[in-house]
């Protein structure tokens, strides 16, 4: 037990250590200083912008900057959708894959536009070397860096200032940031002992004298770019439980921090971008303890192991099923609730397998959206809850809400409402739809109280951007597919246009000076009053459905545990 | 403490005892206000406020469900009796939330009757294009017509006086019962308030509004909310309240099919219950109550605003542009010394400053007059051949030309200092010295000199106005700026602007700098309010985000500003600032309760809606049984409405206390106590409805 929370406490210092200087960096790379990286990325960028036809081009108004954002992620799902179709006739075909079904095909380019990453295949047996690495390692770097590119331009927004080029903050998170870290990352990684090849699978003689065909693949860039980009889409079927994408606690380790820096980061990236460093670290330890919170959560579920399972041992023992046992139960509880909250989607074990407590709190990450939160939606999000706050509670000091001296009036809150109201809609409607044909539609593996989980965390997976399967679920079906790529659209894009929007009519204001009747945002107090109405928005609105599911799925195991 | 110091002066909110409305006959307004409440079930005025709207359709759903329980499938046990209570209390909700409006428009109401009952039907002198005159009824009258008043009549609507002078009896409308002097081409004495009543001489006046458009007019719209259009964060706030509700449809309408997947279907008129818990009822049943009641605060406070935005952007101003003369020092400066310079003897002083103020009408000059006599000073010269030099801004100085040619003038020391050289004069050593004594005391000095020579400095005094430094203080920690603009030299203005506490001044200022300082404030953002009376101030109170003129002000300057103070009491701007912040806080402070209470509400329904999931664990309040469970927490939703309609109509007390001094003790109050208050009243309810055996 102490090895697991040492393990745990390891890794939080980890990364407390490491997303204050991603922090700074990325500051420093959009506020267009100097940085280490300038004398390999700037002649990259010049000749990418001056081949692109969009060097020294200006800063876009939030219709063009949405605009850009559609268009581009259109033009690629496309020509993604294509290669998949494709893919029997195109060339890196070693095991000679025909074209997925239309609906697969659609449903995993859109997963992997919206850098979801949810997927309703297995990689190895689905998709070719060149679908994986060209088509999907592409989408991998591209959907990741839209996510950074909207975060950025929403805290520009906010803190008064032009919303910058999205074409120009896409290349920037590409070249200064995911590429670099990819290269070092997937070194690593190589030198860990992770595959990275073109070859075919590899054939093996087993002691009983049959052939084993091994799948591998250019595996380990593929693998860092899922973590860091929160894409989470696995080259092998079970993903990051694979021993060939993560095959030790050291990989392990790499790639859960990897996948945390980022969001983690770029709250501090906003802090130092908006002039309030001490605002960005109460926003952090916020997150920090949330993120602590549930992980104490789901640890202790599995550390406690399952009643049932418990009284026929005799003994209290850790809950293993559905776990690597190189990893063990503490760090599937950390990466389970590192991925659900950050929206990467990769998994080192089952989260089907996962005790309810595990279940509640991998729902309620992605219900949140903010426990880190995805790729730069995350954090635009949390700052879509601090307006909120802000709003509902500065009333109560008697002015007009202002949020970094700007007054919070009814197109920012119609603005932030859209955002909260997008995520119930993409989630409980298709839910419950589901749920009123379980025969024909759901495909449940395991009914009762869990079918309820299973369904609902697909929806909550895609429309959160997560992509992390509960698994359990026969989900290649037209439905599943069809559904899930409404749940994963309007997940993505209508927060990311209300975000826009929203940041573009924050930087139109004139600021009002700070006095003492101001409300001050950096400080334990309005802290503590944002977390509570993010419990109180968020958690409200899901509560009903997390008591059917993993609440309910708890007290009837303790129930029959008691009883039995 | 006795009571009438209780009354004199409260720190913080604003001051009462100030009401001096028409008294207002509130006998019977409850009643009244629960027909009303009855009256707006009306669908077409019940879908103006999403909220309650949707517990409307609720109950007409219960309703149903009650006689036919099997309208939406069929169901176990008879459910019509809980049916029935759930449709009884969903209605109690509507009426309460309705009944809240009701009282708050009643008290408009009842005081625009009191105002209304001043404006009956009168008839008017009207003037003719050929100075004749001709009976008309009042509401005839238009802008522009030209009417005359004579003692006895009530002046039929609002005017400008064009000629004439008479005393009015204005306590229709301010409840002072002194009469005003009313007389042309004085900025604070030339515009008559339709419903007053002249009581000596006569008026030409020139009508000013169109019939219905005059000042009490206006002044009753308002109070009974007939134009009252929802302030901006009063819309904002309705969006995200219905945004709540639109979230909390969809959690409840997609809750039906997971149930019935886990074989624990729910009921319709339970869901409807846990929808009308979870939305938020209680601002949205006291939202309009609230604005209505923060405008009534306004109106008793004898302050007519055009809008309800005005009195919201009153808790935001961030500075606070103030005339010294009557807002800081009390109204006028008195002369308390004659300082001779030059060898004068104080004898020559006082009769040269008798002379020099004798054709003054200004309250200065006669205090100087008053001064000189009581010195013994006398008039050397017949007054009648003697010709008066007014007062100008370009001067500044006044006068008198004496028959003998000689020029005595009394103004700002530098006026005559260039004055006095002009002819030739010298300037004695001893002019600097007095003017720096006198600026020192936060005096007011004028230099008086006959010809080229000095006499010396006229010593008025300015004494400001008892607890106005209290009162900066108090608009310091609540982040409102004060900024001081006085005619007096810098000396006397930092001087006085120290004793009173202001956080600036501006000397020796013109009305033009009054702009021009509004509009320094607003380029960095800030919204500024001032006081303003004259002819002009009319461009500055148009400037300003909050412009109050005085109702003694010119019409000019009345129709420029947002507000009109009925009792011309300029220190009014700072209770207004309180009111606009109380209106918000209030609202803020319910919002943050009904949403923290639905924590409680969960807790109680969700367990006995799921009951047969097992989840009884979770019914931490250890409610009686599940029917029980939901009754107990429909009421509380019901109750807790009227329960609150005092604190609405009332206000949250304000305090002047820092934006995050004001933030943590409120969510105390209202966040934290929204969240265990419900814990503990539902339990009660509980309680209660189990030993009557409702459930």
């Amino acid at each position: 037990m102490a090895q697991g929370f040492f393990q745990l406490a390891i890794a939080l210092a980890i990364l407390l250590v490491v997303a204050p200087f991603l922090g700074k960096y990325m500051a420093r790379v959009f506020m267009g200083q100097r940085t280490v990286l300038d004398p390999v990325a700037s002649p990259l960028e010049r000749l990418l912008f001056s081949t692109g036809g969009f060097s020294n081009q200006p800063s876009m108004t939030g219709g063009q900057y949405i605009r850009a954002i559609l268009v581009s992620n259109l033009v690629m799902g496309i020509l993604v959708f294509l290669i998949f179709m494709l893919q029997g006739v195109l060339p890196l075909n070693p095991t000679g894959l025909d074209a997925p079904n239309w609906d697969l095909a659609l449903h995993t380019a859109i997963s992997f536009v919206t850098n979801t990453n949810q997927q309703h295949y297995s990689g190895e047996t689905t998709y070719t070397y060149f679908s994986q690495a060209g088509a999907l390692g592409f989408l991998m770097f591209t959907s990741a860096a839209t996510g950074i590119a909207v975060a950025i331009a929403f805290i520009r927004g906010l803190t008064g200032n032009a919303l910058g080029n999205f074409y120009v903050d896409l290349t920037l998170s590409i070249t200064r940031i995911l590429l670099p870290i990819s290269i070092v990352g997937a070194i690593a990684l190589v030198i860990a002992g992770v595959p990275e090849t073109f070859a075919g699978p590899a054939v093996a003689q087993t002691l009983e004298g049959a052939t084993q065909y091994i799948a591998r693949g250019p595996v380990a860039h593929f693998e860092i770019i899922k973590e860091l980009g929160e894409n989470g889409g696995g080259f092998f079927g079970i993903n990051s439980a694979h021993p060939y994408e993560n095959p030790n606690n050291f990989t392990n380790l790499l790639t859960n921090i990897i996948m945390l820096v980022i969001p983690a980061g770029l709250i501090l990236t906003y802090g130092i971008m908006a002039g309030k460093p001490r605002q960005g670290w109460f926003i952090f330890g916020m997150v920090f303890v949330f993120y602590a919170a549930l992980i104490a959560i789901a640890a202790v579920g599995e550390f406690q192991g399952n009643p049932l399972v418990n009284g026929i041992l005799g003994e209290q023992a850790p809950n293993l099923e559905g776990k690597e046992v190189r990893f063990g139960w503490a760090l599937t509880a950390l990466w389970a609730v590192s991925t659900t909250g950050t929206m990467c989607g990769a998994v080192n074990g089952m989260h089907d397998s996962l005790m309810p407590p595990g279940g509640f709190a991998t729902l309620s990450d992605m219900f949140l959206q903010i426990v880190w939160g995805g790729q730069g939606t995350g954090t635009a999000y949390l700052f879509v809850f601090l307006i909120l706050t802000v709003f509902l509670t500065g009333l109560m000091v008697g002015r007009t809400p202002e949020f970094l001296s700007r007054k919070i009036e009814k197109r920012e809150i119609v603005l932030a409402s859209i955002i909260l109201l997008a995520h119930p809609i993409a989630i409980l409607i298709p839910g419950a739809i589901t749920l009123a044909f379980p025969e024909t539609l759901a495909g449940i593996s395991n009914p009762g109280f869990h079918g309820i989980s299973q369904v609902i965390y697909e929806y909550a997976s895609a429309a959160a951007n997560n992509g992390s399967g509960f698994e359990g679920l026969g989900d290649d079906t037209l439905w599943w597919n069809l559904s899930a790529s409404f749940s994963l659209l309007v997940g993505r894009y209508i927060p990311i246009v209300a975000l826009i929007y929203l940041a573009d009519s924050m930087a139109q204001k004139q600021p009002v000076p700070e006095t003492a009747g101001t409300l001050y945002t950096d400080s334990v107090l309005f802290t503590g009053v944002t977390a509570g109405t993010i419990l109180i928005l968020g958690a409200l609105t899901f509560l009903p459905v997390l008591a059917l599911g993993p609440i309910a799925e708890g007290f009837a195991i303790a129930k029959a545990a008691a009883g039995g | 403490m006795t009571s009438s110091t209780q009354h004199h002066h409260q720190p913080g909110g604003p001051r009462e005892g100030r009401r001096h409305t028409p008294k207002v006959d509130m006998s019977g307004l409850y009643q009244r206000a629960f027909k009303e409440a009855f009256f707006k079930l009306d669908p077409r005025v019940m879908v103006k406020n999403p909220v309650m709207f949707v517990v409307w359709v609720g109950t007409i759903i219960t309703v149903l469900l009650t006689f036919n329980p099997g309208l939406f499938g069929p169901v176990p046990d008879n459910p019509v009796l809980f049916n029935g209570l759930i449709a009884i209390i969903l209605f109690l909700t509507i009426v309460f939330a309705n009944f809240a409006e009701a009282v708050a428009e009643g008290r408009g109401k009842a005081q625009a009757d009191a105002l209304r009952s001043t404006k009956s039907e009168t008839t008017a002198r009207k003037i003719l294009a050929d100075g004749s005159t001709e009976e008309v009824y009042s509401t005839s009258l238009s802008r522009g017509d030209r009417i005359k008043v004579i003692a006895g009549d009530v002046i039929p609507a609002d005017g400008e006086v064009l000629d004439g002078v008479a005393s009015v009896d204005e306590s229709a409308i301010t409840g002072e019962s002194a009469p005003v002097l009313k007389e042309a081409g004085s900025d604070v004495a030339s515009s008559v308030t339709g419903g007053t009543k002249i009581i000596s001489d006569e008026l030409t006046l020139q009508v000013t509004a169109d019939p219905g458009k005059g000042f009490i007019d206006r002044m009753i719209a308002l109070v009974e909310g007939a134009e009252r259009s929802k302030t901006p964060n009063e819309i904002a706030l309705t969006v995200l309240l219905a945004v709540l509700t639109l979230v909390f449809l969809i959690v409840i309408a997609t809750l039906p099919t997971p149930a019935a997947y886990i074989d624990s279907p729910v009921s319709v008129a339970i869901l409807i219950a846990l929808l009308v818990a979870l939305i938020p009822t209680t601002i949205g049943g006291l939202l309009s109550a609230i604005g209505i009641a923060g405008m009534d605060r306004v109106a008793q406070f004898n302050v007519v605003a055009t809008s309800g935005r005005a009195v919201e952007a009153c808790g935001d101003i961030n500075t606070l542009v103030l005339d010294k003369t009557g807002t800081i020092t009390l109204g006028n400066r008195l002369a308390e010394e004659f300082i001779p310079l030059n060898g004068h003897s104080p004898d020559k002083v006082a009769s040269v400053a008798l002379a020099a103020s004798i054709f003054d009408t200004t309250p200065e000059g006669k205090s100087i007059v008053r001064l000189a006599q009581q010195q013994g000073a006398s008039l050397a010269f017949d007054q009648r051949t003697a010709e008066a030099v007014d007062f100008s801004a370009r001067t500044r100085m006044s006068g008198t030309n004496l028959p003998d040619g000689g020029e005595i003038r009394k103004g700002a020391v530098d006026a005559i200092r260039g004055f006095v050289r002009s002819r030739g004069g010298h300037v004695p050593e001893g002019l600097d010295h007095a003017f720096e004594k006198v600026s020192r005391l936060g005096g007011t000095p004028l230099a008086l000199c006959q010809n080229d020579d000095i006499y010396g400095v006229i010593y008025l005094k300015d004494i400001i106005k008892p607890g106005i430094h209290e009162r900066f203080d108090q608009l310091r920690r609540m982040g409102v700026r004060t900024v001081m603009l006085t005619g007096d030299n810098r000396i006397t203005a930092e001087v006085i602007a120290r004793e009173a506490g202001v956080d600036d001044f501006v000397a020796e200022a013109t009305p033009e700098d009054k702009i021009q300082v509004i509009q320094a404030e607003q380029a960095e953002g800030k919204l500024v309010a001032m006081t303003g009376d004259g002819t002009n101030d009319a461009p500055a109170l148009a400037q300003a985000n909050v412009g109050v003129a005085m109702n003694s002000g010119t019409q000019a300057a009345k129709e420029a500003a947002n507000m009109v103070d009925l009792d011309s009491d300029p220190t009014k701007l700072i209770d207004l600032v309180t009111i606009g912040k109380q209106l918000l806080i209030t609202r803020g402070a319910l919002t943050t309760f009904s949403i923290a209470n639905d924590i409680a509400k969960y807790f109680a329904i969700i367990p006995a809606m799921f009951a047969a999931a097992g989840i009884g664990a979770l019914n931490i309040m250890g409610l009686n049984s599940p029917q029980s469970a939901v009754l107990s927490a429909l009421i509380y939703n019901a109750l807790i409405i009227p329960a609150l309609i005092p604190l609405a109509l009332k206000g949250v007390k304000f305090r002047p206390l820092t934006a995050n001094q004001l933030l943590q003790r409120n969510m105390l109050i209202f966040g934290l106590g929204g969240v265990i208050a419900p814990f503990i009243a539902i339990k009660l309810i509980d309680l209660i409805v189990g030993s009557v055996g409702l459930a």
